[in-house]
């Protein structure tokens, strides 16, 4: 594989991701993004290209619009590794972004509303 | 797919998707023009077009979701109308004033008070959700039986409501465009055109840049309403570091701010600054006892729990006193997050964690971290924070609610730790805000500085209107920006209904062209954007910073110039997203001289504002005890005296619910 010559990458560098097997590249994300952080892809189909990832300020809009569920907002690193939570009956640690985390809890919002 | 990843699988750089037309001219010609599709933006569009004017929307980003209150709300201010509550707006302003010491705008108070509840009624039939209609918090002491509401901060006044707003924005975007508001995305606008093109004569429309296509727009207008976000970017710039820890985006530059202080309107409180450095966390992702979060339980690393104090300090025994002021039956919680310092008395403020936990955390007599003990807490006290406030809060249900619980969090097991930071900050402040604020928001967002107005909300210039927490001087956050949007949108129609339209002046539009498309014209630039806006930045908190005085801020001013004159012409933009950013930052600086003017025109220092000179350090002098509105003229800056309670003074009445009646109903 060709090695390319690249500027540094921004810092976050990874702020979406996407479920290739349920993004159509219907590019509502990209429309839906208050600060138009992405691009649509030239492969007909495929997911958005994330052009701008530091200017993305974690709001979920994309996330709340896509038709397919397919995209998870990552927070940074500096971020993942500060949003800890201990369980109280065992003392063990858990925190976004960790190894072999346990089941999601499906818990849901109060309301009624979409 | 990340940049990188796509030029890795193909071989090849993604060309820029969209045709660009760099300077071509689209003209759009409305009644009402509103400046920022935020939530005060859509509520002054929608009420304007209920009264008749065809409006345009023009927003940076998308209007469905953009804004600081794009992301969702939970509580709402200033609903002081609302059948339970036992506070008035007459109370409602004067406190405001009070706790203040005078520093914020009393007659936007006493509107907010007296439109808040009707607003958010409204709110309710576009279809926002308002009240506990599942019987989720029956018979606990946040409701009221008959009418289903819930109250934060203060269960006995009852004034300040918990609200499901996840939802607000797209309900109200889906509202302004089936009333056929026009809206115009992804539009950087960079002027407002006057009469004859001269600063301070009537606002009669705007120029602008769509950060896609590179076009140019002319919009022209027989009123023009401001709504747009602060200027967070000017103070502190660190764009890689803190779209994730703060609650405002890069969009927001004050822009509106900067528009009206290039046309010659009165800018008042620039001269109240708050520090900005520090980096903060994600909002609402760590522990945390304060607004969204307040009354949860809080316990330190040996399960020893933390308690409440009230605002006078005393430590309170009883979950109720939590929601209560500090003198039950005597005063009222004002509430927290509504841009009002209280440096005069806290006696109004809300609760929070003992004062002294401080210093028991450093004498060893509690120790870190500490942890926001859900599972200790009742049932309805846990959901009506996580499952309520966290839920609907901006800027939580995707990357805190949702994202925490799909890695597993469960707040019937786990404590959420909080920042292991400087503990008296988390006494007095939202935690997560980390070690002082959050860099991009704090410069003039909510707190204090803005666009002078009188009781119609118009500025000082003939047809402009101000609405919102931002642009509109001393105005709250949220639900007032609903509120003030929603009421000068009617008084921008009813404006525009009597003023007939003006050609702009074509001297004006060229010469913004000129500017606006230099990045993208002439060869050779060499710095970017961001380089650009750190600089920019740097001198703003070097000489209108902690050292003030008149030397420096006149320093400050001509190292801003020649910013502006050297390595800001040498500003490049690949494509039209970096031209705007370009263009914000032209305008940052424009606008830091605002700021410095300002400052200059405070010959004294001023706790009551955070505001010191090296030069005049006498704090707060009786005599200087006003503000001091600055303008653009064509012949210079303008200062002038003006009463705190200006709007009490003539020509006004006396009366708050006079000026009211007099202003407020347009028939």
């Amino acid at each position: 594989m060709a090695i390319y010559s690249y500027p540094s990458m921004p810092d976050p560098c990874k702020v979406l991701e996407f479920d290739k097997e349920k993004c159509v590249g219907c590019n509502i994300c990209v429309n839906s993004c208050p600060l138009d952080v992405m691009i649509p892809n030239f492969i007909k189909g495929a997911e958005p290209i994330v052009l701008f990832a530091e200017e993305c300020w974690f709001c979920g809009s994309c996330v709340q619009e896509c038709p397919a569920g397919a995209l998870t907002l990552i927070p940074p690193a500096l971020q993942r590794i500060s949003t800890v939570w201990k369980r109280k009956a065992t003392g063990e640690e858990f925190r976004m972004g960790m190894l072999n985390p346990p089941a999601p809890n499906l818990n849901p919002p109060a309301g009624n509303r979409k | 797919m990340n940049w990188h990843e796509y030029v890795n699988q193909t071989g090849m750089l993604p060309l820029w998707p969209y045709e660009v037309n760099y300077g071509k001219e689209n003209v759009v010609e409305t009644d009402v023009l509103v400046i920022g599709g935020g939530v005060g933006g859509c509520r002054a569009a929608i009420s304007a077009r209920q009264h008749g004017a065809t409006v345009a929307v023009a927003d940076r980003g998308v209007t469905k979701h953009s804004g600081q209150g794009g992301a969702g709300v939970d509580h709402w201010h200033g609903a002081v109308r609302n059948p339970c509550s036992k506070v008035t707006p007459e109370m409602y302003s004067d406190i405001a004033m009070e706790v203040s010491g005078g520093y914020t705008n009393g007659a936007a108070r006493y509107i907010i008070g007296m439109e808040g509840w009707d607003t958010l009624l409204e709110l309710e039939q576009m279809g926002v959700q308002i009240r506990d209609e599942d019987d989720d918090f029956k018979d606990t002491m946040w409701r009221d039986e008959e009418t289903k509401l819930l109250f934060a901060y203060d269960v006995d006044n009852k004034h300040c409501l918990r609200i499901y707003g996840n939802n607000i924005k797209p309900v109200v975007d889906r509202e302004m465009r089936s009333l056929g508001v026009q809206v115009y995305e992804r539009i950087c606008i960079t002027s407002l055109l006057t009469e004859n093109g001269i600063k301070g004569s009537r606002v009669i429309g705007a120029t602008g840049v769509n950060d896609r296509t590179g076009e140019f727009y002319i919009f022209k207008a027989k009123a023009v309403v401001i709504a747009t976000g602060g200027g967070g970017r000017l103070g502190s710039f660190a764009p890689d570091m803190t779209g994730n820890g703060s609650m405002v985006d890069m969009n927001m530059t004050g822009m509106g701010h900067t528009l009206s202080w290039n046309a010659g309107a009165e800018l008042v409180l620039m001269d109240s600054l708050s520090n900005a450095t520090g980096l903060g966390y994600a909002p609402y992702s760590m522990g945390n006892s304060d607004n969204t979060y307040q009354g949860v339980r809080v316990i330190d690393a040996d399960g020893k729990v933390i308690p409440y104090a009230n605002s006078k300090g005393e430590l309170l025994t009883e979950e109720r006193q939590i929601f209560q002021s500090s003198r039950p039956g005597e005063n009222f919680v004002i509430g927290h997050g509504i841009g009002l310092n209280m440096p005069v008395t806290r006696d109004y403020g809300i609760t929070n964690l003992d004062p002294s936990l401080s210093k028991q955390l450093r004498s060893g007599k509690l120790k870190l971290p500490l942890y926001d003990d859900f599972p200790g807490m009742d049932p309805e006290s846990r959901k009506i924070i996580w499952n309520l406030m966290l839920a609907h809060e901006g800027k939580c249900r995707v990357p805190i609610f949702e994202n925490m619980q799909h890695w597993g969090f469960d707040p019937e097991q786990d404590m959420l730790q909080y920042a292991v930071t400087d503990h008296p900050f988390v006494c007095a402040m939202v935690s997560w805000m980390g070690l002082d604020h959050n860099p991009p928001s704090w410069i003039s967002t909510k707190r204090a500085g803005g666009i002078l107005t009188d009781w119609r909300l118009e500025a000082s210039i003939p047809g402009l209107f101000v609405a919102g927490g931002n642009p509109l001087f001393g105005s709250g956050c949220h639900g007032e920006a609903h509120t003030t949007g929603r009421y000068c949108g009617r008084q921008a129609a009813a404006f525009a209904k009597n003023h007939p339209a003006v050609e702009p002046e074509r001297g004006q539009i060229d010469r913004e062209k000129d500017e606006c498309y230099t990045p993208v014209l002439k060869s050779g630039g060499d710095v970017g954007w961001r380089e650009l806006n750190y600089a920019l930045t740097r001198v703003f908190q070097d000489y209108c910073g902690s050292h003030k005085t008149e030397d420096i801020l006149n320093l400050g001013i001509k190292r801003m110039s020649d910013l502006r004159r050297t390595e800001g012409m040498r500003t490049f933009a690949n494509n039209p997203h970096e031209l705007a950013r370009v263009i914000e930052c032209y305008r940052l600086m424009d606008l830091s001289n605002c700021y410095f003017e300002a400052a200059k025109a405070r010959k004294c220092s001023s706790k009551l504002l955070n505001f010191f000179r090296v030069d005049y350090p006498e704090v707060d002098p009786p005599e200087w005890k006003k503000f001091l509105p600055v303008s653009q003229t064509e012949k210079g800056v303008n200062v002038r005296d003006l009463p705190c309670d200006y709007y009490l003074q003539a020509p006004y009445n006396s009366n708050l619910r006079a000026n009211y009646e007099q202003y407020a109903e347009l028939d």
